[in-house]
């Protein structure tokens, strides 16, 4: 589980941002518990979540529009030690946010926002990151981009990745391994090769869907 | 085809100020047409007919002169707007400069040819409502939490200082950290319950615990004096020596020890330059608090507060510290009122006061600095200038706040300066 990638795929409505909120403490779960490095973390509120190593980069990028590139990371760091340890190393990962870093996060394009909001949840070195849809909203193009950027993430600084998609076809791509989620149940699991090679997969996610 | 287009929208600007000329018929018809008058035996009806043809007259050439500058109608680019714009664009030079001026001014005023008593104490007034307006842009320009009711806290400040001093003798200086302790105090009192509200309805909240102190401190006969307030609050001393005439046997007065002649200005300067220094502090603080984590987090949370939860701020800390921040300095401010006016009562700390302090800051312009600074002068300082006119003095009021709202729709200092430079 340790530096996978895992992508939960499923269609609109099957609970998939729900899960991811749920890990985070927004709202809390009702029943069963979430386990974290063997920690129960069902109880805990949203901050105590995401200081224990967890970063969520909520769906639709939720940068703050009229804060600075630089500001948005400096609230995702958290302390000024570790933005002025980790501005750098977010800056050869996004070399775009650099020459943008005084711009106001909302009159950025939406690749750029959606840059910005990962560096915003990667900034504070995470264990474990919640992306949720990456791809939304994105030029096909720029959809690659991101999905290079974030496997790069991962082979780079081993971080464990737990990616939310409607596009399964990049997800299940880049992913180690993958849920499909079906109202709420996990119906499938497999590899990303499998899963991409399940006759029930193609069909209802992948033809006509990419 | 540009004459008929002309024409026409010649014609749009007529029908609407034709509009506007037959609503303000329908309102002066009987506000202003029809008045009843005490007549011996019973009550007659006076009718002011011309009254009402001259507002009308008066509202008809008004909105067309009105449409006619601003290109509202034919949205052909606004007059106003333009001028706005330019006025936006003074660069960073301009502002240092005007905010120099500023301060040079307001240090040197008392010694300014034309500063009598008068001046002065309008002076102090704005002072008053600048410091007030920059404890509550903490709270609503900061970390975006409509507040109503900030008057509560201004009240809190001056009646913990009035009622220190009146039942424990206690003077001003040791009453002041106190007096802001209670007003922080109650803001966390009020921040707890409200944690969940946004807009509307905290705004509702919180102007109803604007009333509730109101009510209070008007009903608590036997410990606040109720409607006849508390009187006799005893003034602050400069490093211990008191401004009094003749000072108690075996005490120094201002004038005796640095031997000069006595004169009442000198308590009036010293008030001026208390606030002034209050008012300092208060921007320092506001400045720098913007600047740490704690000030980015406001205003991080008064973008999106979902992004913040998932970026792991707090929000109830943050919450409750803009809350109880901006509270203290209301209580600042509220002991340094009880203190110059020397009488305090529920009468000065009604909705009223809520309404002003939160027009500065939102016409000053949401997290402006400086903007409050523009909007006290203009409104406390024009409306003081034009004091003359009486009842009419709230016209002038009014006409401010539209002109600045159609001026700068966004506050008069609309732009936002980043808090964060790499050091490259």
């Amino acid at each position: 589980m340790e530096g996978e990638i895992v992508a939960l795929i499923g269609s609109n409505g099957a609970g998939k941002s729900t899960l991811l909120m749920t890990i985070c403490g927004n709202p809390h779960a009702k029943a069963g518990e979430i386990l974290y490095n063997n920690r129960d973390i069902t109880r805990l509120s949203t901050y105590e979540i995401i200081r224990s190593g967890i970063s969520h980069a909520p769906e639709g990028r939720r940068i703050f529009p009229h804060m600075t590139v630089l500001e948005n990371l400096q609230i995702g760091a958290r302390d000024k030690e570790c933005f002025n340890r980790e501005v750098d190393r977010i800056f050869t990962l996004f070399p775009r946010l650099k020459e943008r870093m005084h711009q106001q996060g909302g009159t950025m394009s939406g690749g750029e926002q959606q840059m910005l909001a990962l560096a915003r949840a990667l900034i504070s070195r995470p264990r474990l990151l919640l992306l949720d849809e990456p791809s939304l909203g994105l030029a096909p193009l720029l959809v690659k981009q991101i999905f290079k950027a974030i496997r790069e993430i991962n082979e780079t600084e081993k971080i464990s990745i737990l990616l939310v998609e409607q596009n399964a076809y990049h997800a299940l791509h880049l992913a180690h391994r993958g849920f499909v989620l079906v109202n709420g149940i996990i119906t499938l699991t497999g590899t990303g090769e499998e899963l991409l090679n399940n006759p029930e997969i193609r069909a209802a996610y992948l033809e006509g869907g990419r | 085809m540009i004459q008929r287009q002309k024409q026409n929208n010649f014609n749009k600007e007529l029908k609407d100020a034709l509009l506007t000329a037959l609503i303000t018929f329908a309102l002066t018809v009987l506000l202003f047409g029809v008045r009843t008058v005490q007549q011996p035996g019973k009550l007659g009806i006076e009718t002011r007919w011309s009254w009402v043809i001259l507002s009308v007259i008066a509202a008809f050439f008004g909105r067309l002169f009105f449409v006619f500058c601003t290109g509202l109608i034919n949205n052909k680019g606004s007059y106003f707007q333009g001028v706005a714009d330019n006025i936006t664009k003074i660069g960073g030079t301009v502002k240092i400069l005007t905010t120099v001026i500023l301060v040079l001014t307001a240090i040197l005023l008392p010694l300014l040819p034309f500063s009598d008593r008068y001046v002065i104490d309008i002076a102090t007034l704005v002072l008053t409502y600048i410091m007030l307006g920059w404890g509550l842009n903490i709270v609503v320009g900061l970390a975006g939490l409509l507040d109503l009711g900030y008057v509560a806290f201004y009240a809190v400040g001056s009646y913990s200082f009035a009622l220190l001093a009146h039942y424990h003798d206690l003077s001003f200086w040791v009453c002041l950290p106190f007096a802001g302790l209670f007003a922080a105090m109650f803001g966390v009192i009020l921040g707890f319950p409200v944690l969940r509200l946004r807009g509307d309805y905290l705004a509702i909240v919180t102007l109803g615990f604007g009333e509730i102190i109101r009510v209070i401190l008007l009903n608590w006969y036997q410990f606040t004096g109720g409607p006849d307030g508390i009187s006799g609050i005893p003034r602050p001393a400069f490093f211990g020596l008191e401004f009094k005439r003749i000072p108690p046997e075996g005490t120094a007065s201002f004038h005796t020890f640095f031997s000069i002649e006595y004169s009442s200005l000198h308590r009036i300067i010293f008030l001026y330059y208390l606030i002034l220094l209050m008012a300092f502090i208060t921007n320092l603080f506001v400045i720098r608090l913007r600047k740490l984590p704690i000030g980015r987090a406001w205003e991080a949370l008064r973008e999106d507060e979902t992004a913040c939860r998932s970026i792991g701020i707090n929000p109830t800390n943050t919450k409750l510290t803009a809350f109880a921040l901006g509270a203290m300095f209301a209580g600042f401010a509220g002991s340094f009122f009880a203190s110059r006016q020397g009488f305090i009562s529920p009468e000065s700390f009604t909705f009223t006061e809520s309404a002003i302090i939160l027009a500065i800051v939102v016409l000053g312009g949401m997290g402006s600095q400086i903007g409050v600074v523009i909007a006290s002068i203009v409104l406390i300082g024009a409306t003081e200038f034009f004091r003359e006119l009486e009842e009419f003095r709230m016209l002038v009021f009014g006409a401010l706040m539209v002109a600045i709202m159609i001026w700068k729709p966004k506050g008069l200092i609309s732009h936002r300066a980043p808090t964060v430079r790499l050091h490259t």
